[in-house]
Order: C-alpha cells, then sequence, then structure tokens
C-alpha cells in the first residue's frame, strides 16, 4: 500500500510537473530582440517632411495613443517604447530607417510603415530580416501575399478591394450600366481599374465601354472628359487623387453630364476635394467608406467615438478631428495593441506574425459598425468591408449593407 | 633683353594650382585612408551601410566638385545621372542577368553620354541659366522614369528590387582558411571603398593634367582661355561627361547598397543635397568630398532628433551657422588646422 501511494504521489508530481511545462505558453515568457518584462519596442516609419507630410499626424495620433496605453498600465504590464522615424516619402530613407530600427534599434516589430514605394523598397529586407512589417499603411493590392512575404501585412481595404465592392454594388443596382473608368495612370490607378474588372468578372468587357487613363503631369484633365461623355457612358467612375477628383467633378457639370458618378475613398475628403469642386456639383456622388467620420454629426454619441474623442482631448488635445488621417491612426494603433495583447508572454517576432492572422472579428473604435477585421494564415487583408455613402448637401451619407470582399486569388 | 638672357631669369614654372589646394597631406590621407578600411571591422552591419552610403553621395559630390569647382558650370542636375546610372546598374542586374560589378562601367559609360549631349545644348548657357536648365533635368527625371513607355524595364512607380551580391567565392575561401566570414553589407563597403578611391585618384590627376589646367582656365575667364586656344566647347562638354559618368557609377553603387529603385528616390531634393554637400565640403576641394557628403547623410538624422516637426527648420538653422562661420567649407576648417599644426611644430 505503501508503494502505491509512492507510486501515485510519483504519478501526480510527474503530471503536475508535465503540466506547468506545457502550460508553456502561458507560464514560459519567450522574448526577441525589442521585448522584455518591462517593455515592447514598436518601430514606424512617417513621412514628417516631404512631399506627403501631410500624413505624418498618422505618426503622431499613434504616438499619442501608444502613450494612453502606457499610461493605463501597458500591454501585460509592458510599456510601448514608440521608436517613429522620418523618411520624407524617399525610398533610399525609408531602407536606411528599417534598417535602423531593425539593427541598432532591434524592435520587436515595424508597424505601420506609410507609402507604397517606402515599404516596397523595404519588403524583401524585412522578410529576409524575420521581422514583422505590420498592418502597412498602404492601399496597394500586393501586401497581401502571406506565401511569398509571410512577414509583411496590409491593414486597409486595399484599391482592387474597394474597386470589386463598386463592382459588386453595380452588379446588384445597375446591371445594364455602361461604364466610363476614368483612372490615374499609375500603380494607383491600375490597381483600382483591375479591382473593378475581376470584380464584374464576365461582364467586365462589356459593360466598361471606355477607359481614359491620364498623367499625373497634366495640368488639365479636361479633354479625358469630353472622350468619356462621347461614349454615352451613364456610368462615371473617377479612379483619381484629390487634385483630379475634384476637376472631374467640376468638369461633369460644366458639361452638364450627369452620370453615376463613382469616386474613390481616397478622394472622399470634403474639405480636400468636395468643397473645392463646389457642393452644389458634386450632389448625388458615390463612394465607400470603411471607418467614422469625425465631421459626422451622427457618431457623436456612438460609443467608440466617444473613447475616441475623450482620447484626443486628453492625449493629442492640438489634433484636427476631423481629419481622417487621426481617425486612421487610431484604428491602426489599436489593432496592434490587440495583437500585442494576444501574444501575452510569448513575445517572439513569429508569434506577433502568427497572432496578426488569428484576428477574428475584432472591432476598433473607428470603423463603421458592421466592419470587422479578419485575417488568417492565408489571408493577410484585415479589413476587407467598405459601406457605401451618398454625398447630400454638405455631407456624406451612409446607406445600404456594410458590402464585403470575398474575392479569392 | 636676349631670348636666352630671358629664359634663363625668368621665374620658374609654378603649378597652376598647388597640389596642397586640392589634396590632403600625405600624412592626413593615410590616416582617413586607414579609418576607412579599418571601421567596418568593429561596427555592426548598420553602420556599415551608412558608410557604404557616405562614400556613395561622396563620389556624386566629387563629380559636382570636378563639374562646378573645376570648370565653373552650375549643376543642380546631378541627381538626374544619378538616377541614370542607378536604374542602368538595376535594370541590368535584374533583366539581363549582368554581374553587379559589370553593370558599373556600363552605366559610367551610358552616363558619359547623356552628360556629354546634355552639355552641348548647355554650351549657350551659363551661370544661372544654366543652373535652371539642369534645374529642369532634375525635375523632369522621376517623371520620365514613370512613363508607361518603359515600365517593363523600369518598374514604373513600384520600382525595381535589387539583389544585393554576396562577397566573390575567392574572397570567401580566402577567409574560410582564417575562419573569418564576411557579410554581405562588408563586402559590399570594401567593394565600394575600392572604386571611390580608384575615381579619387583618377579626380585629382585629371584636375592636375592639361585638361584639368583646361578647366580651369575656362572657369577663371572663358574669353582668356578661348584666346589662348583651348576648345572650350569640348572641354565644357567633356567636364559634364566625366561629372556625370561618376555620378553615375554612385548611382549604380547607391542601387545596389539600398537594394531598390523608385522613381521617388530621385527628385530635385537630392540635387539639391548634392549641391550642398559640395558647397559644405569645399567647392573644388576634393577631400571636402566626404566632408560634404557626411553632412547631408547625418545632419537630417540630427535635426529629426532635435525636433521631429520642424526637422526641417533645425536642418536650415545648422546650415545657416555652417555657412555663415566657414564659408568656404570643410577647406577652410582644414586649412585653419594645417596652419595651427605648422605653429606647434615651430614651437
Amino acid at each position: 500500500m505503501l508503494a502505491r501511494r509512492k507510486h501515485l504521489i510519483a504519478a501526480v508530481a510527474t503530471g503536475a510537473i508535465a503540466f506547468a511545462s506545457t502550460g508553456g505558453a502561458l507560464a514560459q515568457k519567450k522574448y526577441d530582440s525589442g521585448a522584455s518584462d518591462t517593455e515592447i519596442k514598436i518601430g514606424n516609419i512617417m513621412p514628417y517632411s516631404g512631399p506627403a507630410s501631410a500624413y505624418g499626424v498618422i505618426g503622431k495620433t499613434e504616438a499619442a495613443y501608444f502613450n494612453k496605453i502606457n499610461a493605463e498600465g501597458g500591454i501585460n504590464g509592458r510599456k510601448i517604447n514608440f521608436i517613429t522615424y522620418d523618411d520624407g516619402y524617399s525610398p533610399p530613407k525609408a531602407v536606411e530607417q528599417a534598417r535602423k530600427l531593425v539593427e541598432s534599434d532591434e524592435v520587436l516589430v515595424v508597424f505601420n510603415p506609410l507609402g507604397t514605394p517606402s515599404n516596397s523598397a523595404i519588403e524583401k529586407y524585412m522578410n529576409s530580416k524575420k521581422v514583422p512589417q505590420l498592418f502597412v499603411a498602404t492601399g496597394a493590392t500586393k501586401w497581401n501575399e502571406p506565401k511569398e512575404f509571410p512577414w509583411t501585412m496590409g491593414w486597409q481595404p486595399s484599391y482592387q478591394s474597394e474597386a470589386r465592392i463598386y463592382a459588386k454594388y453595380l452588379l446588384k443596382e445597375k446591371p445594364d450600366a455602361k461604364i466610363a473608368a476614368f483612372y490615374q495612370n499609375d500603380d494607383f490607378g491600375k490597381d483600382y481599374l483591375k479591382g473593378l474588372k475581376d470584380g464584374l468578372g464576365a461582364k467586365a468587357a462589356s459593360m466598361i465601354i471606355a477607359e481614359e487613363g491620364y498623367e499625373t503631369s497634366e495640368p488639365s484633365i479636361d479633354n479625358h472628359i469630353v472622350k468619356l461623355k462621347a461614349s454615352g457612358a451613364d456610368v462615371f467612375i473617377s479612379i483619381t487623387t484629390p487634385k483630379f477628383a475634384a476637376q472631374a467633378i467640376k468638369k461633369l457639370a460644366e458639361m452638364n453630364w450627369t452620370p453615376l458618378h463613382i469616386v474613390s475613398n481616397v478622394s472622399a475628403s470634403v474639405g480636400g476635394v468636395i468643397k473645392p469642386a463646389g457642393f452644389e456639383n458634386a450632389q448625388g456622388i458615390l463612394s465607400a467608406a470603411y471607418a467614422k467620420d469625425g465631421a459626422d454629426a451622427q457618431w457623436n454619441n456612438d460609443p467608440g467615438m466617444k473613447k475616441f474623442y475623450e482620447f484626443l482631448a486628453k492625449y493629442d488635445a492640438d489634433a484636427n478631428k476631423l481629419d481622417g488621417s487621426v481617425v486612421y491612426g487610431y484604428g491602426a494603433a489599436q489593432t496592434m495593441v490587440k495583437v500585442l495583447e494576444m501574444c501575452g508572454d510569448n513575445l517572439t517576432h513569429e508569434n506577433v506574425m502568427k497572432q496578426a492572422a488569428s484576428l477574428k472579428n475584432f472591432t476598433p473604435d473607428t470603423l463603421l459598425p458592421g466592419v470587422t477585421i479578419n485575417t488568417s494564415a492565408t489571408d493577410f487583408a484585415p479589413i476587407k468591408q467598405l459601406q457605401m455613402m451618398r454625398f447630400k448637401g454638405e455631407k456624406w451619407e451612409l446607406f445600404g449593407d456594410i458590402i464585403t470582399d470575398d474575392f479569392t486569388n | 633683353m636676349s631670348a636666352v638672357q630671358e629664359a634663363v631669369t625668368a621665374a620658374p614654372a609654378i603649378e597652376a594650382v598647388p597640389k596642397r589646394a586640392m589634396t590632403l597631406g600625405v600624412g592626413t590621407s593615410l590616416i582617413v585612408l586607414a579609418l576607412l578600411i579599418v571601421t567596418p571591422l568593429f561596427v555592426k552591419n548598420f553602420i556599415i551601410f551608412q558608410m557604404t552610403m557616405l562614400l556613395v553621395y561622396g563620389l556624386a559630390v566629387l563629380a559636382l566638385n570636378i563639374l562646378t569647382g573645376g570648370s565653373g558650370q552650375f549643376s543642380l542636375g546631378q541627381s538626374a545621372f544619378y538616377a541614370v546610372g542607378a536604374y542602368t546598374s538595376a535594370i541590368l542586374m535584374e533583366h539581363a542577368g549582368m554581374n553587379y560589378a559589370l553593370t558599373l562601367p556600363v552605366s559610367g559609360l551610358v552616363c558619359f553620354a547623356f552628360g556629354f549631349l546634355f552639355g552641348l545644348p548647355a554650351l549657350r548657357l551659363s551661370g544661372v541659366y544654366l543652373a535652371l536648365a539642369t534645374f529642369a533635368l532634375a525635375t523632369a527625371m522621376p517623371q520620365l522614369l514613370k512613363l508607361g513607355y518603359f515600365e517593363t524595364w523600369t518598374g514604373g512607380v513600384q520600382g525595381l528590387v535589387v539583389t544585393k551580391p554576396d562577397p566573390p567565392e575567392a574572397v570567401q575561401s580566402l577567409l574560410a582558411w582564417a575562419h573569418l566570414k564576411m557579410s554581405q553589407d562588408m563586402w559590399l563597403y570594401y567593394f565600394t571603398l575600392i572604386i571611390t578611391i580608384a575615381i579619387y585618384i583618377f579626380s585629382v590627376n585629371l584636375l592636375k593634367s592639361r585638361s584639368g589646367r583646361a578647366f580651369m582656365a575656362i572657369r577663371d575667364n572663358e574669353i582668356a582661355a578661348s584666346a589662348m586656344g583651348i576648345d572650350v566647347a569640348l572641354y565644357k562638354t567633356l567636364a559634364f561627361g566625366v561629372s556625370a559618368a561618376i555620378t553615375g557609377i554612385a548611382g549604380g553603387l547607391g542601387a545596389i547598397a539600398v537594394q531598390f529603385v523608385a522613381p521617388d528616390g530621385y527628385t530635385i531634393t537630392l540635387a539639391i543635397s548634392l549641391f550642398l554637400g559640395m558647397v559644405v565640403g569645399g567647392v573644388g576641394w576634393l577631400p571636402g568630398s566626404i566632408v560634404g557628403s557626411a553632412f547631408i547623410i547625418f545632419v537630417p538624422n540630427i535635426a529629426e532628433g532635435i525636433s521631429k516637426g520642424l526637422s526641417g527648420a533645425v536642418f536650415g538653422v545648422i546650415l545657416f551657422l555652417v555657412i555663415f562661420l566657414v564659408p568656404h567649407g570643410a577647406r577652410q576648417v582644414a586649412m585653419v588646422a594645417q596652419h595651427l599644426l605648422g605653429n606647434l611644430k615651430k614651437r
């Protein structure tokens, strides 16, 4: 009997030790460079100077958000050390800053680097160093390639995603539409156009009756619009950056041409595009959004936006809440914090990517109700939903349901 | 007096430009060289990468020094030649599979032709007007690179990713024998250093040679030079060609070091930075090129460290102080240092 009890004790003891060591993910702490018991280093590259410096406010907002998290105790007891460098929207400088972050500052993750050229420049390097290039701040579609670039992930809906959603809308609401596509002749415009054609599928060739590309160096795009009107189209899709979107809106009004006008989300800014083009010319224009607009009074009592306004009041008082970039920075930072929380005590580069690829129905405060973040090992596109909106009076009015882009390459 | 008497009593011929004014003394040169060779062995790869970029931009500033300091022609367009050199190397490496070392002479030749051809219409212009013409070239270049027509080669707006070369087999086996390993960064640094030294020696000899004297004569007084029989048109375009060639080689090295080429990396800002680098280093003083290069690489980082939002303003203040206190740039500092050392030696 004594022997049996001894055996029992031994068995229980072995079981307990085995349990304690397999409970590993929780009990053991694993760190890669950039993480420790007290701190997590997050790297970031933003254009604080140069032609894209208007986007620098995103970095400032994110820094303020991480200050808030630190003031509230940090992530699992660890403080965030947010290291952000300026690349002036220049790819060679972005490479230098990325190398600095990875090799000199030894960060855990490079979060939300901004700009398609800068991210293209550092993509290969980040993947060869196996450090996460997470939630990149660009809408280019190429950041959703987990097989080739397992360490790079996007965040906002890609340009192709948005275009496919417009295609879906058209197929449903206006299946016999005659579409004129006006696009910027660079990777942004071509990305969109591809998405539109993919979304229309077999009907693309018959529905798109005219295509006009323009260069950003052209002073005026009037002749393109004239050609498109002559094609007899009744839907005008404006794949344009703000300056040219405004020119197009004005020209259409001048020519008294009133097709169904869809404009890309990057040019949906009231202050930057609609107002200069003229509110009276922009009535009825369609676009899509995935985040709440600080200028829209309907969100004043929304719990998520209330938290956002409180955050601004306390940590970022001189930020402009009407600026979409501020809302963007908050949402992206919140997603980053969620991923780090999910990592627990296993703060390795690999686990960060793993948790980032395991987000299920996560809803940051600032996304539209119904839009959720979902990722998986084969799906590196966190936000794939948008809601259509129509311009009425002096603001955008959301309508319809949230549309999901479930296209698989 | 008879001709013979004149020849005997006339002052001995002196160098047009004293060698001292163009280069560092032997001692200083050796110290700098030793530092450049030894430092990479003790620092991290990232610092080695920065040192490689230091040499690359140093070459570009050197080229500008030959053009502006040597032949007196203003150029705010070096970024265009740099871009052509970078893209030539990148396209040859990625589309034609050429060995990275061989792409450099090709880049040099292509840019020489480009610079020479640009120099021809530029002959009619001088001073401010030449500066504007080169400015126009620099502004046009990024957009030309984005043209859809060339997209299959240049990769358009997205640019081209360049593969980083490994150290050659011979070097690797030699080091393996001594149980050492050389990283890609370190090999690239030494490769760049060898090329930089070669081009530096070439440039010093060029400026000391007959062509160099012709350049300087044109710089000092074009009409007198022409009256003396110098073919002004030839030497002016030659200066543009040589300067463009060296900038092109720098561009190629830069493309390999950064591993990426994109139109947005070669804007007018780069051209202005190179011009700044030349002024800070001392116009026409070849060793100053590396000081100028260090200025344009590191001072913006320092300015960013002081204030992120106002980094441009801080950079401006630092630049202003440098120009105000040492208008002749690093050359002035070197001369003062030499003077002080000379005084010390006397004691």
